[in-house]
């Protein structure tokens, strides 16, 4: 797929679709023309080739399988923990498998779009102005969610948005766009997760607008695990007024080309976690950008992200952390850390402050590095073998990210997750 | 310690002083740039054939080059037709002695500080000064001559030794590197060779000091190191330019090429004239820097004090090709009123054992920018490579912006990166606490700052450290308070 | 020397000093006690110029110039010298240096030739040893890395450097194991004498013990609630402060 047979693939979205195009829409298109997809040149995307590997994977010459069927549950739901759930299939929001809350408004996107409080919201805060993909995103998404948590409601259980697709008959395109707005004073954890069946390519273009009403508190939890042929782009924007608390994680376990970008504006006396943790091997190719905008005084972010990079993947981080003229009395921490476990595998790291504060306490460090040969030799002196010796310094140095978790049931899965993970393959 | 007090005693209200004009009798190129400059240039500087080719080959390639825009500072557009290229102090064909320098320019070098005369220098630095396009005059050259060291003008090094310059004008920063090292190898017109042979320890320090005197004039000097196996050498590096209203372009190159086991170390005091409080002219400071590491167990030590130009963009490197080879980067950059700095280093790991280590001071005051921009890159054979980073701002005031762009890549599975960053505001209760003590805030804020930028400053030669510290004082007067 | 009248200051919204009144002469060494949060540590900050702190109220004389008027470096000039609670760490800037450089100024400003190199070496030994503190800890970081006592003796010393007419120590013994006190109070003694004088603010009675005061003072909310010779001092360490509570609030 190149520039033009993606724009093609917008009109043609927008020709099919049962909604007239709105102006959002048409000005996002046109950013997306002036844009071009990003080539080597641009340098958010210096390390990351998706223009090249999506005209490799995605021929634009074959149909999409929009239709599909829904796979087996229990090779996607996450059954050890009581939640809500929305279900899309192939980009497409599906009643019957989903279970949601009562109180709250939790509605599908083609049928939100023309409400009030959508358009009031919709594309303010995801910028299309310059990344192509949320340009491609903003005008021609399929479906998605709008919820809409009430003030001082405190949703008791995770709602769980699984993005499902059905290769096994012809290629997949999923473009979804969610909005959801947490009133103020309320609680809320908000999980994703992706699941492929069939091995024909996918591309899933997902942007989510996140807005935090004063007093929130929110955890919101990625957990890419989709091992199929899936290309992915990624775009969550937090929106956080005062005294709100965000807790963001991206976990990344599989994927073959995956390109996350996660930014959070704090626009009032907030309070920011940014957890990351990609543990990548074969081939596998992450990207995690992050942006921390501290629009405002007296605010505090902290960001950690980790990767362990096996075999000939690729792992790239870039976070900035921006502290605007204004924005005193900021505190803004940045780390990320990787370990290289094979002569084959890459790191990119890029971390990045800007800052036009003075009064403000920022800092970032990064490193790259191997497993401690004293401590994987102090293991083995001690009669574990090589290979539980290594997976359980890596599960030490992984399991890190996910500690402050404040959700015990996600934390135990992903705990889980983790654990196998580094047991079964490095 | 004396000096420091010293130092501090000696800051008044002064602004920058090195801003006037020395009335020297100048021959100088007509505006612009074209294929005849650049014969006029070689012409006049009596090049043999294949260094004028050399040159416009480099032109060429430079017309089809687009200015760099990525670093972070803003400046307008620059026009090249609008900029005299070459300018010389009239004298007499190349003075063979110092007797044979006219005086005026002895004594503009006088007026700097730097005694071009030798029996008058204490010190143990031979130097090499040029005024706007060409080298005035070398010191100390004889007794260097004795240990086999040649250091000389780039012109004197291309008529004497035309092998040496051949074989490495150009192998450290090619013609196509980027913008303006292009435009400085078509155009250079003059600057210091050094070349020390294999074994030889340099006994002294040596320099070139830069004046830029002429007006509308652009200042392109190429330096090339050439350390043979086993060597040592300390070289320093400082300038200066008259206050004035436009911008001047100042791109020059530094070439420093390192064999087995030799050390290089190649420190620069920068302090070209900034442009007035509103940002009313200075110097662009464009620059290429880079050493090679090209033999085993080969170091190179780059320290720079950068708190001149209205606009900086300079990144001092080293290519870490010989196993076991190190290149370390200290830097301190100041930046007040207007200016802007994007400054930093490249470190590139090609060969087993490479070590880096990368130690950057950013001081922003007033309404400047300092931006510190780096990059590690540990390539798949760089077995074992190393490197440290520590990247600090301070910021004196709100109006200001302290930046930091590190780029990490690291493709080999035994090398290990670190990489730190802060970035905070000066401290208002260690102002206190020295105010407390007696010490005014002025001062006050040159001790802690001169505390601050430490590490990098002890890397300094004696002499020039004190010149450093001064300056850094000088350029952050009235930051505060 | 010291005339402080009806003294009210805050920080941000927060009164703090709530009318103190307090006569110090040369010669005299004053106590000012009291428990967490009277006040205690806000007095000595406001008498060295700290600019948190907003004075509302009152008037403050010394040497009979109004001291609230003064920079807190023309304060010290005047031989005003405050031993921080938590000496600040200035990196990269030696002890030596930082000394020299405050030493000078104070001199130029009492019209004195400012010391050299070798003069000032030799003033530094001798005072170096009325604390017993190390010169290689003095060549090294402004407080960078010292320990708790080694920052408290390196105040002391630098109180002897800096011939102070008033010293105000605040809460100087706080962190400092016996040993490390019985120096510190030795160094403070040993710079006693009938032309300048020592405020000593304290919670506990101990330091006392070595450094006899001829005045205490009790600060409770922002007030001195009762004054006494020094065994007003003992009185509290064996009545403890809520005596000395309860008498205020019938007050």
């Amino acid at each position: 797929m190149t520039h033009a047979s993606v724009h093609n693939e917008i009109l043609d979205t927008l020709a099919a679709s049962a909604m007239p195009v709105n102006s959002l829409q048409q000005q996002a298109l046109q950013e997306f023309i002036r844009l071009g997809l990003p080539g080597p040149k641009n340098e958010e995307y210096k390390h990351t080739p998706i223009s090249r590997v999506l005209e490799k994977s995605i021929n634009p010459s074959l149909p999409f399988q929009s239709e599909g069927k829904v796979p087996d549950e229990k090779l996607w739901k996450l059954n050890s923990i009581p939640a809500y759930q929305v279900v899309f299939l192939n980009g497409k929001f599906v009643a019957k498998q989903s279970q949601l809350p009562q109180g709250i408004d939790i509605i599908p996107m083609h049928t939100a779009r023309d409400l009030q409080v959508v358009s009031d919201h919709l594309g303010k805060y995801a910028d299309f102005k310059s990344d192509s993909f949320t340009a491609w995103n903003t005008a021609a998404w399929t479906d998605g969610i709008f919820i809409n948590i009430p003030e001082d409601y405190t949703v008791d259980t995770p709602i769980i948005l699984y993005y499902l697709h059905d290769a096994t008959a012809g290629q997949v395109k999923s473009i979804t766009r969610n909005l959801i707005i947490a009133g103020k004073n309320s609680k809320v954890t908000i999980v994703e997760k992706w699941f492929t069946q069939g091995s024909d390519a996918v591309i899933s273009n997902t942007v989510s607008e996140i807005l935090l009403r004063e007093k929130t508190s929110v955890n919101h939890v990625v957990v890419q695990t989709d091992d199929s042929n899936h290309i992915q782009y990624l775009h969550n924007q937090f929106w956080q007024e005062a005294e709100s608390l965000l807790n963001s994680y991206v976990i990344t376990l599989s994927g073959m080309f995956i390109r996350n970008n996660t930014r959070v504006a704090l626009d009032g006396a907030c309070e920011s976690h940014l957890y990351g943790l990609y543990l990548l091997k074969d081939n596998a190719f992450t990207d995690n950008h992050t942006v921390v905008d501290h629009r405002k005084p007296n605010a505090f972010s902290n960001e950690l992200y980790k990767g362990v990079l096996d075999g000939k993947s690729n792992g790239v981080f870039n976070g900035k952390i921006y502290v605007r003229q204004g924005a005193q009395k900021t505190n803004a921490f940045q780390s990320n850390r990787n370990l290289l476990l094979s002569d084959q595998a890459v790191a990119h790291t890029k971390p990045q402050l800007e800052i036009w504060a003075d009064d403000v306490k920022c800092s970032h460090g990064c490193t790259v590095g191997q497993l401690d040969e004293d401590a994987l030799f102090y293991l083995r002196a001690r009669g574990i073998d090589k290979e539980t010796a290594k997976a359980m310094l890596l599960y030490a140095f992984a399991a890190e990210v996910i500690e402050t978790l404040p959700h015990d049931g996600i934390k135990n899965f992903l705990d889980t997750l983790i654990r196998d993970r580094l047991h079964n393959s490095f | 310690m004396a000096k420091d007090n010293d130092i501090l005693d000696e800051i008044t209200s002064k602004e920058y002083e090195h801003g006037w004009t020395a009335n020297i009798e100048m021959e100088s190129a007509p505006k612009g740039l074209n294929e005849d400059i650049i014969r006029f240039i070689s012409a006049k500087k009596q090049e043999p054939e294949w260094l004028l080719e050399w040159r416009l080959k480099a032109y060429r390639i430079w017309k089809e080059m687009k200015e760099p825009r990525w670093a972070n500072v803003t400046y307008p557009e620059i026009n090249y037709q609008d900029i005299i290229y070459y300018a010389a102090p009239k004298q007499k064909a190349s003075p063979k002695s110092l007797d044979e320098v006219d005086p005026e320019l002895l004594r503009t070098f006088e007026r700097l500080g730097i005694s071009l005369t030798e029996q008058k220098r204490l010190t143990g630095v031979a130097v090499d000064a040029v005024l706007d396009s060409v080298s005035v005059a070398t010191t100390f050259k004889e007794k260097l001559a004795e240990l086999g060291i040649i250091f000389c003008s780039f012109s004197e090094a291309v008529r004497e030794h035309p092998e040496l310059v051949r074989k490495y004008l150009g192998s450290v920063v090619p013609m196509t590197d980027n913008y303006f090292a292009a435009l400085n190898s078509a155009v250079f017109s003059d600057g210091s060779f050094c070349y020390i042979p294999k074994g030889v320890r340099c006994p002294m320090e040596l320099s070139t000091y830069f004046r830029i005197n002429a007006a509308n004039t652009g200042q392109f000097e190429r330096t090339l190191i050439v350390a043979d196996e086993g060597s040592y050498v300390s070289y320093l590096e400082g300038c200066t330019a008259p206050m004035r209203d436009e911008h001047q372009l100042h791109a020059a190159v530094v070439e420093i090429y390192v064999m087995k086991d030799a050390h290089v170390k190649y420190s620069t005091v920068q302090n070209w004239y900034p442009g007035d409080k509103e940002g009313k002219g200075g110097i662009y400071n464009f620059v290429t820097k880079r050493a090679l590491c090209a033999g085993e167990n080969s170091k190179v030590s780059w320290t720079q004090v950068e708190t001149g130009s209205a606009i900086t963009w300079k990144y001092p490197s080293c290519i870490l090709k010989g196993d076991n080879s190190s290149g370390e980067f200290y830097s301190v950059a100041v930046t007040n009123n207007y200016q802007q700095a994007d400054t930093g280093t490249k470190m590139v790991h090609i060969g087993k054992n490479t070590r880096s280590r990368i130690v950057s001071k950013g001081i922003s005051a007033g309404r400047s920018q300092n931006s510190y921009r780096g990059q590690v890159h540990i390539l798949k054979r760089a077995t074992n490579a190393r490197n440290f980073s520590q990247c600090d701002s301070l910021l004196m005031g709100d109006k200001c912006g302290a930046h930091t762009f590190p780029y990490i890549d690291v493709e080999n599975n035994t090398s290990r990166v670190e990489h730190e960053a802060t970035t905070s505001k000066i401290g208002e209760d260690q102002i206190f606490y020295c105010m407390q003590r007696g010490i005014d805030e002025e001062s006050a804020v040159a001790l802690i700052v001169n505390g601050y930028a430490k590490e990098v400053l002890n890397q300094l030669p004696m002499e020039f450290a004190v010149e450093a510290q001064k300056l850094l004082a000088l350029t952050l007067e009235g930051s505060v308070g | 020397m010291l005339t402080i009248r009806n003294l009210y200051a805050r920080v941000g919204d927060k009164e703090i000093l709530k009318g103190i009144d307090l006569e110090v002469k040369a010669g005299e060494v004053h106590a000012i006690m009291g428990p967490n949060g009277s006040g205690k540590s806000t007095l000595a900050a406001v008498l060295a110029g700290r600019e948190d702190f907003e004075v509302t109220d009152g008037s403050v004389e010394y040497l009979g110039k109004n001291l609230l008027e003064m920079e807190p470096d023309e304060r010290a000039r005047e031989g005003i010298f405050l031993a921080f609670q938590y000496p600040v760490e200035i990196p990269g800037v030696s002890t030596i240096n930082f000394m020299k450089t405050a030493v000078n100024q104070v001199r130029i400003h009492r019209g004195q030739e400012p010391l050299d190199a070798v003069s000032f070496l030799q003033l530094m030994k001798e005072k170096m040893k009325l604390v017993d503190i190390d010169q290689a800890l003095l060549s090294r970081s402004l407080n960078e890395g010292f320990s708790g006592g080694e920052k408290k003796r390196n105040e002391i010393f630098q109180m002897a450097m800096l011939e102070p007419r008033l010293a105000i120590l605040d809460e100087t013994d706080s962190g400092l194991d016996i040993d490390a006190l019985k120096i510190v109070a030795n160094g403070v003694n040993k710079l006693r004498s009938k032309d300048n004088a020592i405020i000593v603010v304290t919670h506990y009675q101990r330091l006392l013990n070595y450094i006899v005061p001829d005045f205490v003072h009790v600060l409770y909310k922002g007030r001195i609630v009762k004054s006494g010779g020094k065994e007003l001092a003992l009185e509290l360490e064996s009545k403890g402060y809520d005596w000395i509570k309860s008498e205020a609030e019938v007050a």
